[in-house]
């Protein structure tokens, strides 16, 4: 197998004193989408965050490419970024820019290439995610699922070599889910990139992807393919994969006794 | 112990406090190190002038006709005492020429655009286009910010001087055309006391150093609004009272040196 | 890239803008009678220039003819040396009268020329001999008691 175009290694991160990340090792290949999954709050996020070169690791290194993210200056770290696609939470669609302006936006800050050009990319890139016909909307008039899959196509303009998906389903219906799902395979097969998909929805992802992370309380705690996660005993991912209630993930916040707290112990 | 603790308290807070300073200094700073694509894309300007320049228009020049209006009114009645009725246009002029145009443009022109510059940016952060930007490899000071705060500071002195002029335009109609204060005395008792270095250039300069103070303060208070709801309207009711108390603090500093002596 | 109504609208603003400090500057201000004609300097030496300030109007029979343009000690007669610039249609005769006079009891404070009937003119560099000093309203008050005080 072929040097990995992403490696973590053994990184680690802290705001202030609080550990979020402990040894995290990961490696991601090319032409595959990858999931990294984890209840609210265990640090996916601010892995997203490293890997994209905006946090750095209070110990160990990231590696994409080859060059570790932590060595780069702004320019470098500007540089690296244009091989990059994230596509944010909620899409983060410029609200002051049309459809059109918002898929253009790269190419007209990065690019030299002229106005029927950018044109016909665009139209490309919006037909691609269904909705050549929305061009000159405002953000605003799009329903959510519409304008996540705008941001795709914003996300996806300049052809990048890996992609970073923050929450894509977050707050979408049953419909434009699966059709988020099915695009962010999709256009990861038809560009040839490395797609890592940072989200909580576990029956989705596991029907798009090639490789599973699973991350609680800072660590990996299993990972493997989605046959392999199905098939696991693992209490954590039986729990997390089937959304029962209690487990390894108690229900209760830790607490004194219930007795004492309401006050009828002897 | 309390007495430590709040001491600690006020010590965290003046910490803080100059913290924050540096960190405006520094934004301010970059800002302007910055500025060379919004002048290379002056569009980004141009578009951002309408925003925050044309849309305040209204405003600026109904509120200048009606301050014109007042001055008319209550100087016609103070002047009629000392049976100088002809000096109505001088102080109609020189008033607002040398004060009220530039701050009352000004302090009309925080609420009104300063604002919503600062709500602007502090939901382009809330909802991560500030994120979405910088990972796009582009950087949202020299995209969204300069071009803003140049818009503010050419937009600011064109505006002082709508003011003033629909201001002299509402005391004339006012003095002259309701009192009936003689035209002729109006205009020239008006020119022969305003001067256009001493009076009208300094009325300019001023309204440019408010639009500067204006726009870099909204322009930082949005930039560090912490990215939810409440805070973006916190930044923006800070947005209005700082900038308010900026311009009237300049004002005085301004006048002090510009008329003194001469 | 082609022209938008925004650009219209910005284009707009600016030339009402710029229109109205046009309009402050001439119509309000007094640039239309001050640096547009040509001018010339003149002279004229006070033992006491009062209130006195640069950029004070110079007035011949009520109309504005020039302002003042610098008020220097002139240190060899330890007088007030006072330069005026003149507008070049306005020419007075050698003997005429400077005067500093009030615009009203506690107005501002003007230069007042009373031409005399000499048929020389006064050229650019040259200094009005003939000058009456600013009226200090507490000499005419102290000057008013004292008298009242004598007559007693």
């Amino acid at each position: 197998m072929s040097a990995p175009l992403v490696e973590v290694r053994d990184v680690n991160f802290a705001y202030d004193n609080r550990p979020i990340l402990k040894g995290i090792n990961m490696s991601f290949h090319k032409g595959k989408v990858i999931a990294i999954m984890g209840g609210s709050g265990c640090g996916k996020t601010t892995l997203f965050r490293l890997i994209g070169g905006a946090l750095k690791p209070t110990r160990g290194e990231i590696r994409i490419d080859g060059k570790a993210t932590h060595e780069l200056d702004q320019q470098g770290l500007y540089e690296m970024r244009r091989k990059m696609g994230v596509l944010f939470q909620f899409g983060a669609l410029f609200t002051d820019m049309s459809v059109f302006d918002n898929v253009a936006f790269q190419m007209r800050e990065h690019t030299n290439l002229p106005e029927e050009v950018i044109r016909d990319l665009v139209m490309m890139k919006l037909h691609a995610v269904g909705l050549r016909g929305t061009h000159d909307l405002m953000p605003a008039e799009l329903s959510g699922g519409m304008a996540r899959r705008v941001a795709l196509a914003r996300t996806v303009a300049l052809d990048p070599t890996l992609i970073l998906y923050d929450e894509p389903f977050a707050g979408l219906d049953p419909i434009s889910l699966t059709v988020v799902g099915q695009l962010i395979r999709k256009l990861n097969d038809a560009l040839g990139t490395t797609s890592v998909v940072v989200t909580h929805d576990v029956q989705e992802s596991l029907k798009i992807v090639d490789y599973i992370y699973f991350i609680a309380d800072g660590v990996i705690v299993a990972e493997g393919t989605p046959d392999e996660i199905h098939a696991s005993d693992k209490p954590f991912v039986h729990q997390f994969v089937h959304g029962e209630m209690d487990g390894p993930v108690p229900f209760h916040y830790p607490g004194g006794d219930y007795r004492t707290d309401l006050g009828v112990s002897a | 112990m309390p007495v430590a603790k709040s001491l600690k308290t006020i010590g965290r807070r003046v910490i803080n406090a100059v913290w924050r300073i540096g960190y405006a200094a520094r934004f301010f700073a970059m800002t302007l190190f910055y500025s060379g694509t919004s002048f290379r894309r002056f569009r980004l300007i141009v578009k951002e002038m309408f925003s925050s320049g044309v849309m305040s228009l209204i405003i600026i020049l109904v509120a200048g006709m009606f301050v014109g209006m007042v001055l008319g009114l209550q100087g016609f009645e103070t002047l009629k005492r000392y049976g100088s009725e002809s000096a109505l246009g001088s102080l109609v002029a020189l008033s607002l020429v040398r004060e009220l145009g530039p701050v009352l443009a000004a302090l009309l022109f925080a609420s009104r655009a300063g604002s919503a510059m600062t709500a602007e940016i502090g939901l382009m952060k809330a909802t991560e286009q500030i994120a979405a930007m910088e990972m796009m490899a582009v950087n949202p000071i020299a995209r969204v910010v300069a071009p803003r705060f140049w818009a503010g500071v050419i937009s600011m002195p064109l505006l002082a001087a709508l003011f003033s002029a629909m201001g002299v335009f509402g005391g004339y109609v006012v003095g002259v055309v309701v009192i009936g204060v003689d035209e002729g005395s109006f205009w020239s008792q008006m020119q022969a006391s305003v001067d256009f270095q001493h009076d009208v250039l300094n009325g300019v300069l001023k309204s440019f150093v408010f639009g500067l103070a204006v726009t870099a303060i909204a322009l930082f208070e949005g930039y560090d609004a912490p990215p939810t709801a409440e805070g973006v309207s916190g930044a923006t009711t800070r947005t209005v009272v700082q900038s308010s108390l900026a311009i009237l603090m300049l004002d005085f500093i301004l006048t002090a040196f510009m008329f003194q002596g001469a | 890239m082609e022209r938008t109504t925004l650009d219209l609208w910005v284009g707009a603003f600016v030339v009402a803008g710029l229109g109205a400090l046009v309009v402050l500057a001439l119509k309000v201000g007094n640039l239309s009678t001050y640096n547009v004609s040509e001018s010339y300097e003149l002279q004229a030496h006070f033992t006491n220039v009062g209130g006195l300030k640069p950029t004070a109007s110079v007035r011949s029979s009520g109309v504005l003819v020039g302002r003042v343009t610098s008020i220097v000690l002139d240190t060899e007669r330890y007088e007030a040396k006072v330069t005026m610039s003149i507008d070049k249609r306005y020419q007075f005769p050698k003997d005429t009268f400077a005067n500093i006079l009030t615009s009203g009891l506690l107005g501002e404070q003007y230069i007042g020329l009373l031409p005399g009937g000499d048929d020389v003119m006064l050229a650019s560099g040259d200094e009005f001999k003939k000058t009456q000093s600013a009226v200090v309203l507490e000499d005419l008050i102290g000057k008013f008691f004292t008298t009242s005080a004598d007559t007693k």
